[in-house]
Order: C-alpha cells, then structure tokens, then sequence
C-alpha cells in the first residue's frame, strides 16, 4: 500500500499558485526526498499534505484515505510533522514534559509516565531533561525533542521539513543518524524536503526534484549517487553541490 | 606571504555570565596579510566574535583583550570611537549574513552604495554615480541603472547580498571579513555570491577573512583556512591540505558531513558533554 | 536554604513543580535585584497591609466626628491631624488603602482577563471576528477614559461600585488589543501549527497556548496601568461621583480639604501623598515585572 499519494496537486496562497501538478507516491517503509530550491514549492507540498495550507485542487490521500483541506484530527495519529527551526517549534513557556503530554491529553491516551519516558529514550534525551524549558537546551536536543513529539503518537508517516539546516555539523550528523535509526526501528515512512542534496544521499531511498512548483525528475537515489540524473536541472543542482565537496 | 596587513596575537574576547566571566574567545592569535583566510567553527566556537572583534563591535558588557591588535601599524584597541569610524568601511569592511537586516528600508539600492562612498571621501557628483554603477556591474548585476533605483524590499535574496558586496567594497578597503556571508541564500546563489567575493578580492589584492560552519566551503575559497573551537584555534591548515587535517576535531567535522556519494550506515560524531546518546 | 535554592536552581528538575517552581525562583531572584522594582513591591505590599489590617492600624474610628478637635495640625495623638469633622485623617487613609485596593482589585479581575481573552481571540482567528472585535474596541479607545467613566457614572449612578465598573468599562480594550498584538506575533509560530497538527482544539489553542504567552505582558501592563486607575478612581471621587461621604476615599478627601489648602494644608495634602505614593509603586513594580516577565528580554541567560 501506499503511504502517502499526491495526484495533480495545485497548491494556492490566496490568489497565487505555488505548485502545479505535484503527482508523486510513496510506499510505505520508503523515505523519499523532495529536493529544490527556495521558492520550488517543496514546503508548500509538505503544508498540503499536513492540512496547514488548505487551498489546493488535486487529490491527496495518506495510507488510503483520502485527506480532506485542512486539519484533520484524525490524520494526527499517522503523520506528523517536524520543523524547521528548533527555535521557533517548541512552545517557550512548556517543559519538554508538557510538550510531550499535551498531544497524550488531546487524544485521551493514558500511561503518559511510560509514553514519555520511551519517548525520550527513542530519541535519545536522558530523563534529565524531561522538566527543562526549551531555552535550558541547545538546539540539537530542542530538534531531538520535536521529533520526540512528532513520535509521541506513533504514527507511520513523517513529514520532516529541512529537520536539520539549522544546526552544526556534528549535531546534524546526530540527529540524521537518529532519525535514520528511528525509521528502521519503527518502520516509518519519511518524506524529507531539503535542499541538501547529501542528507538525501544518506537518508533516502528515491527523490523528486522541484522546480518553481514543479517536479522536474523523479529518481532512485542510486541514480543521484552513481551521478545520473537526467533532468539539466537536476544535474546543475548536483553539480553545486559538489563544488562545495572536499 | 607578503607582510601582515593584521596581527593579532593573544586575543580574548570575555562576557560576564551569572556563574562568572566566560571567555568566548580564549587567546587566539594569528595574522591576515593579501590573501584569503577561512575560520571555519561551530556555533559557539568563538568564529563570529574574532570577526566582530576586528571592528571593534562587541557591545559591552562585553570585553577585548589582546597583547596585540595591529592594523596597518596602529593598535586598534587604542583608537578612539572616532578614529575607529574612519577605519571601519574605508579600510576594513564587513558582509553580513542576511541582506535584508542589513540595508536601509528607506533607500534605493543606488543611494545607500553612494552614501557608502560618500561618507569615506568627497566626491563630484557624476563621479559618485558613475562609480555607483561601475561596482554594481562589477559585482554582475547585468543593469545596474535599473537594480540602482529599487528599494531593498525589491531585490531577491542573492541580488541583495551582492548590493552588500558593492557596498563594503566601493571605498576600497584593504580587508573584507565576511561572516556566513552566504547562509542565507540558495546554493545556485551561493556559489555565485562567493565567486564574485572571490573575483574582487582578487583583483583588489585585499585581505578576506571568511567566517563559516562549511569546512568544505572555506576551503574552496580560502588560502588558508583555522578551525576554532570553543574559542580556541584548533589548527590552521593550508586548503589543500584538508584532507591531511591532523587533528581529531578537524577530522571529526569532516567525517562528520554526509557526502553526495553516501554509502555509510552511520555518520561519525563527535563525543559530546552532556546526556545526549544517538 | 541553600540546599532550597540549589534544588529551586537545579538544571534538571525531577518534576513538573520543581520545574515550575525554578522558574518563578527564578523570576523573583531577578525582581530581587532590582532596587526600585523591590520598592514598588514594598509599597504595594503596604497598601494590602493598611487594607487588610486597617481596624488595628488606624488609631482612631475614620467616621466619628468630633467637631471640638476639627482641622488640627498633625501631633502625636492625631499622625496626619483632623480634618473639618475632627476625624482622624491618618485613620481615613488607611481605610482609603481598602477603597483603593477594592477598586484596583475589582478591575484586575472584570476587566484584564475579558481584555485578555477578546484578544486571544481576536488575534487568533482574525477574519470577520477580528474585525468585530476590533471596531468595538476602537469605539471604545476613541474616547477619553475619564470622560467615558464620567458618563457611565452619571447614568449608574454615584458610588463605589459603579465607579469600580465605569473605570473597568473603559479600560478593557487597552488589553484587548495588547493581547491581539502579542497573539499576531506568534499565531504563525511552528509550535503552534504543531500542536494543530497533534488535532488540538482551537479553543485548546487558545486556553492552553495562546493565553500563557499573552500573560506576561498583560501582568506588566495591568500593574503599570494600576496607577492611572487609582488616579481615574480619585477623579471620580474629587467631583463627587466615585465613593460616597463618609467613605474616606482618597480623592473624595482631597475635594473636601481643598477648601482648607492654604490654611490647614494637610487636610488635602495627605491623601494626595497616598495616592502619589501607591501610583508611584505600581509603576515601579510594573517596570520591574516589565524587565523580569517580557519575552523579549527576559527569560534568557
């Protein structure tokens, strides 16, 4: 089955279109890539799919169902999202414990003490930080708790918007390998939007290439790695990107 | 190498904290002659301070100490605020990472570049212009009498960060720093903005100091490059020389980027304090 | 006490109460430094104190006249001296702090959080609920307070409560738009579109997220705006409109002395020093809050 289905998806903010014909599936197990520039539409896709743009024409549909425009409470069990920016993602005045237990309120769930706990292992934050505020942590172990939040429901789909652009190196280097242990662990299906073409390299199983909201070339990663990417833009991406390999 | 425009030796830079004063740069020294030098370093790793340092743009509380701190035979510490206004600019100026925080809302593109060169020298009228234009095709804005007269708000992010570049380089300086000067923008954009700081650089015969997180970007760009951590120089090696980094935190920061080739499990990573475990 | 305060301070707290409980420590170790904000909590302090305890402070009845003893100078058997009744000023005073704070009290709690919550609303929604919310406000905001609280009265009626109500009439959509404002800020935050994608209520939003955020600001505002309230309230109470004779509200009883203030100046002189000195700790309190609870500037290391 498939976990996630974007068919002839037009995205709108207000009266502008921002992508035109996104069509594109993903298996579920798969993680898949979509990749391009700023202004490509890459986010506005990830937003469609999580409700937070309402505005599109096309059908999405997520392990089957098909999704309606706007939030869906009960899409929150199986997909959820991880952000940006470590800052701007966690509510500054909720310890980590309450940022994790709000979405164990919302969907009735008990057992918060285990949940959270097994969480926090998962996404390997010692308990010691379960009361601290989001300003008492770096901005890796902030990442780290959004994605704990993002797992705290258990659900099958993630959406993980350039998870790691704001962090360092070494810290990016955590968190991807995190993230790529989770997904064997759980069996998650990841739909990663990036522009760093190497995270896809090491991450990913397939990729899309965006382009001013449209997808240029749909590929297995083997391609991007063996360097055969068909689509010139593709290829002019990759070729930036080497530039700045040792 | 030819003879040091800077030399610093010794360099702190303090911050008093709750728990007591913290040296964000703890004694650094190196020197920058005409060519281009890379500090590469996490955050945190001191990078951005040695470069607003050099400027004299630590607010207080903060502290500058150095045994020395000489450009072009003066002792930049001792300058009053005044005499550092005539240097900042005119003799060594700074690109800053994001464009849009660093241009005047209210002025065209023209006027703030012309102001730039104004305030280091006067100058006819038509010559001012005239040079306007000049550095703006310089920095490969294929109209610059159009781009001249638009407002900040109306250029991209890339167009917006050469126009910083025109700017900090009309009155000529003999150093440019430029801090993450790129971070900002997309790759297609980077790598043009970074040629064209290169090409000027080069023509001009300045000194560059390039600040970054990107090991691999410095290196491209730079002669040398220092890798600082935690405030502290951890080696400085010349750029072809990356591969052969001796030193652990080096290797660690290089391993420790996924490559486009990728064909590892598991990226390396650095032992880190703290009760985080991947 | 220092084993209390490393456990208050500690990096990683055991538990919700010990985190929540660092937090104010501290919020209040900050306030704690800050001498004038210190002062301010040291004056308002005082004011709950004359109220609460006024019966065993206050040395003689506030409403028993004696007109043998009528507009005597300060002494050590009258602290303030006697006004044109003979009553004991300083006795007025400190069962002025009870008006005071009544009023006071009385608008914290009808007017700041109905402002709160209209604007967390506002804000949040926006679309035509924000127009409306907002128009009504403006209406309000167009007219002087004083003028607008002179009006109610005058239609309610003189007295305590009603001036309480003309005075919370008029100043809830101060709040109601510092509450929008601070809620536009950060309506589009990533936390906040994450906790919609957990399925989170919008009334949830709004209670459990959006109102916690506004607090702050709101408690600075509130505290600095005591002072123009208590001086709204002796307005009212100057011309006649606020608290009734006997009651010895402040600025009832500086009305009264200002047919005295060239002879017998502490009559008026007195209650104005009461006034200045509560509106003065209200503000140095709400700049101290200011500096401890805003988001901008406080809250990091």
């Amino acid at each position: 089955m498939n976990a996630l289905l974007l068919q002839d998806l037009d995205v709108f903010y207000g009266p502008t279109q921002i992508t035109r014909a996104v069509t594109l599936s993903v298996a579920a197990g798969e993680s898949f890539a979509l990749v391009g520039e700023s202004g490509s539409g890459k986010s506005t896709v990830l937003k469609a799919i999580a409700g937070l743009a309402p505005k599109w024409n096309g059908a999405i549909s997520v392990f089957g169902t098909p999704q309606p425009h706007g939030i869906s409470r009960a899409l929150s069990r199986h997909c959820q999202m991880v952000f940006q920016d470590p800052y701007g993602s966690l509510h500054p005045r909720k310890t980590v414990d309450a940022t994790l237990a709000e979405p164990l309120a919302i969907h009735g769930l008990n057992d918060h003490n285990r949940r959270i706990e097994a969480v926090l292992a998962d996404v390997g934050l010692d308990p010691r930080f379960r009361f601290r505020y989001p300003h008492q942590l770096s901005g890796g172990q902030r990442q780290r708790v959004s994605i704990a939040r993002a797992l705290i429901l258990e659900p099958k789909l993630l959406l993980l918007d350039e998870p790691t652009s704001a962090l360092d190196v070494s810290v990016q280097a955590d968190v991807l390998n995190l993230l790529k242990r989770l997904r064997q662990e759980h069996g998650l299906t990841y739909l990663l939007v990036t522009h760093n073409l190497s995270i896809v390299s090491f991450l990913c199983d397939r990729l899309a290439v965006m382009r001013v909201g449209q997808i240029v070339e749909t590929a297995d990663v083997a391609a991007l790695k063996a360097g055969r990417l068909r689509h010139p833009y593709s290829q002019e991406l990759v070729d930036l990107s080497q530039r700045t390999i040792v | 190498m030819t003879k040091p425009l800077l030399e610093v030796e010794n360099l702190r830079v303090t911050f008093p904290t709750s728990r007591g004063d913290v040296d964000v740069v703890a004694g650094i020294s190196f020197s920058l002659g005409r060519e281009r030098l890379g500090i590469v370093g996490e955050s945190g790793s001191g990078k951005s301070m040695t470069g607003r340092s050099i400027l004299r743009l630590i607010r207080p509380p903060g502290r500058v100490r150095a045994d020395l701190f000489r450009f072009d035979g003066q002792n930049l510490l001792d300058l009053s605020e005044r005499q550092m206004r005539a240097i900042r600019g005119a003799r060594i100026s700074m690109v800053m990472q994001d464009p849009k925080f660093a241009l005047n809302p209210v002025m065209t593109v023209g006027e703030q570049i012309a102001e730039a060169l104004r305030a280091h020298g006067n100058l006819p009228r038509r010559e001012v212009s005239a040079r306007v234009l000049d550095m703006l095709a310089a920095v490969r804005i294929t109209d610059p009498k159009r781009v001249a007269s638009l407002y900040p708000h109306e250029v991209s992010g890339g167009m917006g960060q050469r126009v910083m570049i025109a700017m900090m380089l009309i009155p000529e300086p003999d150093i440019l720093i430029a801090d993450e000067p790129t971070s900002a923008l997309d790759v297609s954009v980077q790598a043009q903005v970074l040629d064209i700081i290169d090409e000027q650089v080069r023509q001009r015969g300045m000194g560059l100091m390039l600040i970054s997180h990107d090991l691999a970007l410095v290196s491209h760009y730079c002669d040398r490059v220092i890798v600082m951590n935690a405030g502290r120089i951890v080696e400085t090696l010349d750029s072809g020389q990356l591969g052969a980094a001796s030193h652990p935190y080096t290797r660690a920061l290089i391993e420790a980027v996924p490559r486009l080739d990728e064909t590892r499990d598991w990226l390396p990573t650095l032992p880190r304090a703290g009760g985080e475990v991947a | 006490m220092t084993t209390l305060s490393h456990w208050l301070t500690d990096d990683s707290p055991a538990s919700r109460l010990q985190a929540r409980l660092g937090r104010w420590y501290r919020m209040g170790l900050a306030l704690w430094r800050n001498r004038l904000a210190m002062l301010g909590v040291a004056i308002v302090l005082a004011l709950v104190i004359l109220a609460v305890a006024a019966p065993y402070i206050a040395s003689h009845d506030p409403l028993v006249q004696d007109l043998t003893r009528r507009l005597l100078p300060p002494s050590g058997d009258n602290w303030m001296g006697t006004d044109e009744l003979g009553r004991d000023i300083w006795s007025r005073v400190v069962f002025g702090a009870r008006i005071t704070l009544v009023i006071v009290a009385m608008v914290a709690v009808l007017t700041a959080p109905i402002g709160l919550l209209l604007g967390a609303i506002s804000g949040y929604l926006g679309g035509w609920i924000d127009r409306l919310i907002m128009g009504v406000t403006d209406i309000f905001l167009s007219m002087p307070k004083l003028i607008l609280a002179l009006a109610l009265v005058a239609a309610l009626g003189p007295g305590i409560e009603n001036a309480g109500i003309a005075i919370a009439i008029t100043s809830w959509p101060a709040y109601t738009r510092i509450a929008r404002a601070e809620t536009l800020t950060f309506k589009n935050a990533e936390f906040i579109a994450a906790m919609r994608l957990q399925g989170a209520s919008t009334a949830r939003i709004i209670f459990a997220h959006v109102l916690p955020l506004c607090l702050s600001s709101m408690i600075v505002r509130v505290t600095l705006d005591m002072a123009g309230i208590i001086l709204t309230a002796a307005g009212l109470g100057f011309i006649g409109l606020g608290a009734q004779p006997p009651l010895p509200e402040w600025g009832a009883m500086i009305a009264r002395g200002r047919s005295f203030i060239l002879d017998q100046w502490w009559v008026a002189t007195m209650p104005g020093f009461a006034i200045v000195i509560v509106s003065l700790g209200f503000c140095l309190l709400g700049d101290g809050l200011r500096d401890v609870l805003d988001p901008k500037s406080g809250d990091r290391h």
